[in-house]
């Protein structure tokens, strides 16, 4: 193997890496503070997706203008998800509010085949994305670059609302004692309805970023994102922030490396990333970054 | 009230039964992929069928009644539907389906019920394998695979190939191995096979590799979702060479997916295109329809063609039959010879597959060109 073409499945590993740790931050932080696996994030992602399409084709938004009212609008539908499909069962046992997100995934997914048929759709990409920058044999994308950036300014801003707002501390407070936190005087369903905005508006960010780079959309394309991302946030530890950025980019690079050096083997890259789904839960089940969860007494 | 009411519609639902019981109307299901990852084939197969029904609603003086279900395009559902049509439905014969795998499993619940079932676009050669009541309107991959290695090696001068192939898809897998073994017999070479599984969105690994192989034709018998993107990650990640495909990749949202990096697409299809230029009436006829009763940016492609050809050729056998039984529909499917549908003149050879020439299409400025027909070497 030539430098150059390392450089280039190195760089081609790092659009996917980070894609996928843009994905596993939304669904790390809802479990950080939950304790609530949300199969709905995938969904979610996807809707963020269709709502740029929308915004573009169907109401001829400018592009930019597009990208911040599908944010808006996933957050807020985030939120409603939390309020009719989550909330009710905050006291029930965790596996219920688990099956009620599964059922919200398949609702929402059935609801994108009803609403926009189950065709591929092409998605509009501003000029300069499509241009890449030729360096040598090495071709880059600006999304290349973008996207990790992206991810890692999103990842600070999330460190920086959970450690250093009032906000953040409600946060960490649910995810030590939900109960004493409602005594505590933490407006406790306040606190879960921001983190869910937050957590929906990452998974927006994310589909659209995604959606910039594979240009087409459809109903089930959350569906392997979401697993990768889910395998991505608890190899890097789930519920830490930087365990899933960090995850997420192994992730890429384990996932792309695999095809290079065992081309052999490409049609079978997404058993490597269950495979390390498995080895994390077998050796090191807390994943990277993971703090070892005390059972309360 | 109500119990007048009640009585009122058992009334007309024992009617309803007795009218389905008489003799005055041909059953023939449709099972097709209105949902799921192959919906956007299935609903342009639909659409076909039920223009062809329009045009020919009636039968030896019987109306024909079509009774639609969907697969989901998946196997189990598959099998189901074609269940419901036979014992639910009683149809007579059965349409379907887009995509092998579904066609055989329907194709295994209609052989045993003894009920004739004529396919769209399943080119597996594996869906009349040993069947009776099994035909299809399409030719088959091995002719397909080997129709874009001859036009590859003769029509174009390539030598060196590489593929892309999608290993969970028996579609896929068939193209590729016969123009593999094309390919090679013409005197090229294949450089490279590199593997994917549907669904699969990021090729940049795959295609990383390829390019350093530097082949001068990139064969990918994928279906269009994927086959767009494909193109797509090639031409950002600097490929020069020239991309083939199938006739899964017939779709016309492929440029508007692709848009530029598709320029220059070729692939294998069946001879039907709105854009050939000598035309069979019937193809003519079917396009003038079809343009008048859909909207100017919805052209009409291979799927709905092969739609509606499935539908009049059972229309077809039924009139040389002079009878709608099952079994006399199968027996004069099985003699079909030079029926002029859409997609060219077809004859049903002994092994139910139909017999037809392979079609070339180029994308040229954003719209899909009709190259002419090839005589593939196998």
């Amino acid at each position: 193997m030539t430098p150059e073409m390392f450089i280039q499945h190195a760089l081609n590993s790092l659009t996917l890496g980070s894609l996928y740790a843009l994905i596993a931050i939304g669904y790390t932080m809802v479990y950080g503070i939950l304790r609530l696996i949300n199969f709905a994030h995938s969904e979610i992602f996807m809707l963020g997706a269709y709502f740029v399409f929308w915004g573009v084709s169907l109401f001829s938004l400018p592009w930019p203008l597009a990208v911040a009212a599908s944010i808006v609008f996933t957050a807020g539908l985030g939120i409603m998800v939390d309020r009719i499909a989550y909330r009710p069962l905050r006291d029930a046992p965790r596996i219920s509010a688990l099956i009620s997100s599964i059922g919200v995934s398949f609702f929402l997914q059935n609801v994108a085949i009803v609403f926009f048929q189950a065709i591929p759709r092409g998605v509009y990409r501003p000029e300069w994305m499509e241009q890449p920058w030729i360096v040598g044999a090495v071709r880059i994308l600006p999304i290349t670059l973008f996207v990790p950036v992206l991810s890692v300014l999103f990842m600070l801003g999330l460190l920086y609302i959970v450690y250093r707002t009032k906000t953040g501390l409600g946060m960490r407070a649910i995810s030590k004692d939900i109960e004493t936190s409602y005594l505590m005087g933490v407006n406790v369903n306040r606190v879960i309805a921001i983190t869910f905005g937050i957590g929906s508006a990452l998974a927006a960010a994310s589909g659209i970023m995604w959606a910039l780079r594979y240009p087409q959309i459809q109903p089930m394309m959350g569906t392997i994102p979401g697993f990768k991302a889910f395998i991505a946030a608890v190899f890097g530890g789930i519920g830490s922030i930087q365990g899933a950025v960090v995850g997420g980019v192994v992730l890429g690079f384990i996932e792309i490396m695999t095809v290079a050096f065992f081309p052999d083997l490409a049609g079978y890259r997404d058993a490597f990333a269950f495979v390390l789904l498995i080895g994390v839960l077998l050796f090191k089940p807390t994943g990277l970054f993971g703090a070892r969860v005390e059972d309360k007494v | 009230m109500k119990r007048i009411l009640a009585l009122c519609m058992a009334a007309i639902f024992g009617f309803a039964s007795l009218a389905m019981a008489a003799d005055d109307t041909v059953r023939i299901g449709v099972f097709l992929p209105l949902t799921g990852q192959n919906a956007f084939g299935g609903q342009l197969e639909l659409e076909g069928v039920q223009m062809a029904h329009k045009e020919a609603g009636t039968v030896l003086g019987k109306k024909v009644e079509l009774f639609v279900v969907d697969n989901k395009s998946d196997k189990v559902e598959a099998a189901n539907a074609t269940k419901r049509l036979i014992e639910k439905e009683k149809v007579q014969a059965i349409i379907g389906t887009y995509g092998s795998s579904l066609a055989m499993a329907g194709g295994e619940v209609s052989e045993k019920a003894g009920i004739p079932q004529v396919g769209t676009s399943c080119t597996n050669p594996l869906v009349t394998q040993g069947k009776k009541y099994i035909f299809r309107v399409c030719f088959i991959d091995p002719l397909q695979g080997a129709g874009a290695a001859t036009y590859a090696y003769k029509t174009l001068g390539f030598k060196k190939a590489a593929m892309l192939v999608d290993v969970a898809n028996d579609y896929s897998v068939g193209l590729s191995n016969f123009f593999k073994k094309s390919f090679t017999k013409l005197g090229g070479q294949v450089v490279s096979t590199l593997n994917y599984q549907s669904g699969d969105q990021d090729f940049t690994a795959q295609l990383t590799k390829i390019i350093s192989e530097k082949p001068d034709v990139l064969f990918i018998p994928s279906y269009f979702a994927e086959g767009a993107i494909i193109m797509k990650q090639a031409k950002e990640l600097g490929a020069t060479f020239k991309i083939m495909g199938g006739d899964a990749m017939d779709n016309p949202d492929i440029v508007k997916i692709g848009g530029k990096a598709v320029e220059g697409f070729v692939q294998t299809t069946f001879p039907y295109d709105p854009s050939m230029k000598n035309m069979n009436p019937t193809a003519k006829k079917f396009t003038d329809t079809w343009k008048a009763t859909h909207p100017a940016d919805k052209e009409p492609n291979v799927n709905a063609a092969l739609g509606y050809d499935a539908y009049m050729i059972i229309i077809d056998a039924i009139k040389r039959a002079n009878s709608a039984k099952p079994e006399d529909i199968t027996k004069a499917l099985a003699a079909t010879k030079g029926f002029e549908g859409v997609t060219g003149s077809t004859t049903i050879n002994e092994t139910h597959d139909a017999v037809k020439p392979i079609g070339m299409i180029i994308i040229k400025d954003g719209k899909k060109v009709y190259e002419g027909e090839i005589t593939p070497e196998l």
